[in-house]
């Protein structure tokens, strides 16, 4: 029952997936002990560890891994280094003061008082999409990440025949590991004109096993009383609203939702701090440190990311900065904002506050073949780069140097995009 | 044999028409690709595809461990190799790294483990 009084932490990290746990190595590093994880699952890892798949680690360990080597990398990185984690224990909620209220089975509930905060919660799986389908609510109903829980680490399988609305890439992963158990994915169904999955996934999850992925489709009607029978599908017009003539009844027992993810921001929300409506996480600027002070929020609780190396790679950056901030090394003299064009849907970080060189990390809201990115304040350009290819479902980077930054005399600039002609 | 295919080497994405003759595994045709690696890709892809496999295998006494082929196998076994996997119990140490099947269907790949049970 120590622990109890031990009520002041320096550093208090939200969440033990890739991003929390690199947080926590990458403060250590950079010179704090004083660190505490609070996990919520009796295991750390987080989403990675029903990611059995391969494709992870190639950017930070330059080598191919499952999601639970992956995440066992960071595991042995931070028990190396004695870092605390707290499993199986809950956060209940934040002030923008930062005391931290937690409740677990052995301690009850009690609260700590963090010299700053590191979010890294992750996100959640978006269930509108089941909502808006009209006929019955049967089981046999499933987002992608319960079926891939259920699958990879109960040993259930959901069902035998399988539709999946969605293209996104769990739908994609879940398609391939479901037809590996012996079920039959008739089809996955994307209301968009193009994937949001990755290229290798349509190539290795849909094509290797003949599963046909319907563009511009999208799910209308849901049969059956106890247990889905099947479900209707149709072609949708440019205004993604079904054409009725090309309505079609498939017959299966499941339904797979993968139609996005959304940052978990529920304690974020209770510390004050201010959400972006484009990415549901966090404005941060480029230390990753939110509207609340001390407060910093890093991987797919603050936007959601195409790869976990990089929900790491984010994490590093908040346990470097969530250091300097406790050492008196982050004095924010200025903010500048940066205004999106619609085209660009989104940037992190949403402002810039210091003086050296930023990257931002932006998603597009279309696909744009041959254009060009600028950064511009006012008429004055900034910056410009050149790309062959840009899609939603691929976040790129462009970066700002110092020099230029410092060149900027106002309090907002812009990033947009140019087709070329 | 005529396929088209998308190169995933790297994020541009070319489409690769491919003629082939699938007797002598021979590479007719190719167009399409923009680089060397692409080409390479798509000559693999027609030629012998292989992919690597991940799964669970079922430990003793209960409880799942994900696993994984340490090499690439041929594509066209993937479905034998998950009958072999279905079959097979992992011990109740088994740790990251250890193999639970050697050499799976005389193809060189072993399965190990990629969790400690």
């Amino acid at each position: 029952m120590s622990e109890i009084n031990n009520t002041k932490r320096a550093l208090v990290i939200i969440g033990a997936g890739p991003a929390g746990m690199s947080a926590a190595v990458a403060a250590y590093d950079h010179g704090i002990r004083d660190i505490l994880i609070i996990e919520r699952d009796s295991a750390p890892g987080g989403i990675l560890r029903q990611c059995i798949h391969n494709g992870f680690g190639l950017h930070t360990f330059k080598e191919e891994l499952t999601g639970p080597e992956f995440a066992y990398r960071f595991e042995q990185q931070v028990r190396d280094r004695g870092i605390e984690i707290k499993l199986s224990t809950m956060v209940l909620d934040i002030t923008p003061q930062r005391v931290v209220t937690v409740i677990n089975e052995q301690e009850g509930i009690y609260t700590i008082e963090a010299g700053a905060i590191i979010l890294a919660m992750g996100c959640r799986e978006r269930a509108k999409g089941a909502l808006n389908i009209p006929g019955t609510r049967p089981s046999g109903i499933f987002s992608a990440g319960t079926a891939q829980k259920y699958v990879n680490m109960h040993g259930y399988m959901p069902g035998r025949e399988v539709v999946i609305l969605g293209s996104g890439d769990i739908g994609l992963i879940m398609a391939r590991r479901m037809t590996l158990e012996g079920a039959v994915v008739k089809a996955v169904c994307e209301i968009m004109p193009y994937s949001g999955g990755l290229i290798r996934n349509i190539e290795q999850c849909l094509n290797d096993f003949d599963i046909p992925l319907l563009l511009s489709h999208t799910v209308v009607k849901l049969h059956g009383r106890a247990r889905l029978t099947g479900v209707t599908i149709a072609e949708v017009d440019a205004q993604r609203r079904p054409i009725e003539s090309t309505k079609k009844f498939i017959q299966c027992d499941t339904l797979l939702l993968s139609v996005g993810l959304i940052p978990e921001n529920e304690l974020s929300k209770s510390a004050d701090v201010v959400l972006d409506r484009m990415t549901g996480g966090a404005e941060v600027d480029e230390f990753r440190q939110t509207s609340s002070e001390g407060i910093f929020a890093c991987g797919n609780v603050l936007h959601v990311h195409d790869l976990a190396d990089f929900a790491a790679d984010e994490g590093a950056i908040a346990g470097r900065a969530a250091v300097d901030y406790l050492m008196g090394k982050i004095k924010p003299e200025r903010r500048i904002r940066i205004q999106t064009d619609g085209r660009v849907r989104y940037t992190v970080p949403q402002y810039i506050a210091g003086e050296g060189d930023v990257t931002l990390y932006y998603r597009v809201s279309n696909i744009y073949k041959n254009a060009t990115v600028g950064i511009y304040e006012g008429e004055r350009k900034l910056l410009r780069r050149k790309k062959i290819k840009l899609a939603p479902g691929e976040m790129e980077t462009i970066t700002l140097p110092a020099s230029l930054i410092e060149s900027i005399t106002g309090d907002t600039i812009r990033i947009g995009l140019e087709e070329d002609k | 044999m005529n396929r088209k295919l998308i190169c995933i080497v790297c994020p541009k994405g070319c489409e690769i028409s491919v003629e082939y003759n699938e007797a002598t595994k021979e590479i007719i045709k190719m167009t399409g690709q923009a680089c060397r690696r692409g080409e390479e890709y798509a000559r693999a892809e027609c030629i012998s595809p292989t992919r690597m496999l991940t799964t669970t295998v079922r430990i003793k006494g209960g409880g799942l461990l994900p696993v994984r082929t340490d090499k690439p196998v041929p594509r066209g076994l993937m479905f034998e190799c998950m009958k072999a996997i279905n079959r097979a119990e992992a011990p109740r140490d088994a740790k990251v790294g250890d193999v639970i099947i050697p050499n799976i269907l005389g193809t060189g790949s072993d399965i190990i483990a990629t969790a400690n049970a």
